[in-house]
């Protein structure tokens, strides 16, 4: 690396605090990751079902776990996992929508919450009934192993790849809602869905592979952290709060809204855990709380 | 907004007679539980719950507003009564006003920022700020953090009564339930109530007939706390502990189980629903996480199968007003 460049000529304690806070900035923008496909997942669904979607935080763990059974029970590699994962719970996720979230069609909101509610603390006491609380380890695959240095920071590869990946998957997706037939059927049974049916599109179909997409976003956010947080039954129970204070702040009208407001808080997140780590739990609900008395309605969203 | 209660009955005579002579059943027949042989710390929890559960349905019920957060209002309310207690030596009358009090100004500053979005995101919003009061109280030193306040002295309530005899202490956290009790329903009938239940039904009606019904909902909203907070202050002296299971977001939704299970916008549904959860909870603790997963299945019952509640259900079938 070119070692004559004014940046690196500082004093060694002076760059080994920027190595922290690059560090810092790296570890935030994971989280960042897992906040937009967790919130990204909680948009979708919001919009087809009219359901904030408690169990998202358990689905969430739900895939971490498919990960950990796939390799220690049938030796399925990580790469694998990636794609079956998300499948496996989506299909979960659509049975529960067939069973149960289908009959809420009409009734308050609420309803949804205290349903999805249940689910979650029914999956999440199962998992912890057979797992304990303590993490599970996953390992790293072979092919992401090790680090780069890119002059200024050590960076882990698999931590690189979280971010690009989960960055494609959200861009993916917009693209999918956005810019796609599908995705154009799928704004049009939003805003209209008796319209849309009159138009021969199977709506209630649409609607079960709505939850299943936006519960496979959850999942594979989950085998995605498997590696880095353990694998653990509450993994997603106090993720999903802070994903809720995401949702609140960036409005859950916008789907690139969703993303930019996920990765923007996992850095400002990160941040604080540099300059002022006391407060890395509280700074996402703080930043609800002053985007809430200055605008209402949140920065992307439409009023609710 | 569809309403909650699709079968409220309006308010006749007879129905505040029917209410009236259930107050008076419950009253006496808690009032006997000391002679009983019943064990009275598993009562004086269920008051202390059925109390929270009331005050939640006030704003769920009548109000439309579903509170993901209220353990908030009993953790900071037992923690500042406790602190009240053992670090000032405050007699017990002086720690629950100081208890009940901090819930009072939680609930102004809370109600302020969480009344600013409807629907949904009031529940999120709640359940957040929840959140950011619990990770306060992990790392504020007053409150010693996995620990908890622990051996608080109950003291002697205006330097007569002795709340360390069960019975002393049973019949004070009865009065004050039963006194909480009756004040929550003066509310729901009073023409603030009517306006809170008009807000339900359809805000921007209430709004074009010139009430400003975000004042409501905030009065409505710093009035569930502070009774909420009475409650945990109470407990207090019931379990002579404040720790940070109270103030875990495990609590709030048990809150709503409570209040899911008795019956949401009935009089009497959160009393029943606390008492069956807290039973529930004394006879299946050797089950481990199983009690989690049983609380998520009358989750789902509740939501799918009985909506009115147990006492909503009664109240249906014999077509009263309970």
């Amino acid at each position: 690396m070119a070692a004559e460049t004014p940046e690196l000529k500082r004093t060694g304690a002076e760059r080994e605090s920027m190595q922290a806070l690059y560090a810092q900035l790296l570890v935030g923008l994971i989280n960042g990751s897992f906040y937009a496909l967790l919130s990204l997942g909680l948009a979708v669904i919001f919009g087809m079902l009219n359901i904030i979607n408690f169990a998202h935080g358990a689905l969430y763990m739900m895939g971490a776990f498919v990960a950990y059974f796939l390799l220690n029970i049938w030796g399925i590699n990580y790469w694998w996992a990636l794609l079956l994962s998300p499948i496996v719970v989506g299909i979960f996720g659509m049975i529960l929508e067939r069973t149960m979230l289908k009959f809420l069609t009409g009734l308050d909101h609420l309803y949804g919450l205290l349903l999805t509610f249940g689910l979650a603390l029914i999956i999440q006491g199962v998992f912890q009934n057979f797992f304990g609380s303590s993490g599970l380890p996953y390992s790293i695959p072979d092919q992401l192993r090790g680090g780069m240095n890119l002059g200024f920071m050590f960076l882990p590869v698999y931590r690189g790849w979280v971010v690009v990946f989960s960055l494609v998957v959200c861009l993916a997706t917009w693209f999918l809602i956005e810019r796609t037939r599908l995705g154009a059927y799928l704004r049009a049974a939003t805003e209209n869905p008796t319209l849309v049916r009159a138009f021969g599109i199977n709506v209630p179909r649409m609607i079960t592979l709505t939850y299943g997409l936006g519960v496979g976003l959850a999942a594979l956010a989950g085998v995605l952290s498997a590696p880095i947080n353990q694998v653990r039954p509450l993994m997603g129970a106090d993720l999903i709060i802070v994903v809720f204070a995401v949702v609140v702040i960036g409005g859950m009208g916008s789907i690139m809204g969703s993303i930019i407001t996920g990765f923007a808080l996992g850095v400002i997140e990160g941040l604080t855990k540099y300059f002022y780590p006391e407060a890395s739990n509280t700074v996402v609900f703080v930043l609800m709380v002053l985007v809430l008395l200055v605008k209402p309605t949140g920065l992307t969203g439409r009023a609710a | 907004m569809t309403a909650l209660t699709d079968d409220t009955l309006p308010m006749t005579p007879r129905a505040m007679r029917d209410e009236m002579i259930m107050f008076g059943i419950m009253a006496v027949l808690l009032a006997v539980v000391p002679f009983t042989g019943i064990y009275p710390f598993f009562v004086m929890q269920g008051l202390c719950f059925a109390l929270v559960a009331c005050a939640f349905n006030l704003l769920i019920g009548y109000g439309g507003l579903l509170s993901f957060g209220h353990a908030m209002f009993l953790g900071t309310a037992g923690y500042c009564a406790a602190h009240a207690l053992k670090v000032w030596n405050l007699p017990p009358e002086l720690g629950i006003v100081v208890g009940t009090a901090a819930a009072c100004v939680l609930g102004i500053i809370t109600g302020y920022v969480s009344i600013r979005r409807q629907g949904i995101y009031f529940s999120m919003i709640t359940l957040a700020l929840s959140q950011l009061l619990y990770f306060i109280y992990l790392q504020a030193p007053f409150t010693h953090g996995e620990d908890g306040i622990q051996g608080i002295p109950q003291g002697r309530l205006f330097g007569i009564f002795d709340l360390s005899r069960p019975t002393t202490l049973y019949y004070m956290v009865l009065i004050g339930f039963l006194a909480a009790f009756l004040l929550i329903y003066r509310t729901i009938n009073s023409p603030f109530g009517e306006v809170l239940k008009s807000i339900r039904e359809n805000e921007q009606r209430a709004i074009s007939l010139g009430y400003k019904t975000d004042h409501y909902k905030w009065l409505a909203f710093v009035l569930s706390g502070t009774l909420a907070g009475f409650a945990g202050a109470l407990k207090v002296f019931v379990a002579q502990n404040a720790s940070l299971t109270d103030v875990h977001w495990s609590m709030s939704g048990e809150i709503v189980l409570m209040t899911l299970v008795g019956g949401l916008g009935t009089v009497f549904g959160p009393v029943v629903g606390a008492f069956v959860i807290v039973a529930m909870q004394q006879y299946l603790a050797s089950f481990g996480q199983w009690v989690t997963v049983i609380q998520g299945v009358i989750f789902v019952a509740c939501v799918l199968l009985f909506r009115r509640g147990i006492v909503g259900e009664v109240a249906h079938f014999f077509k009263r007003s309970l």
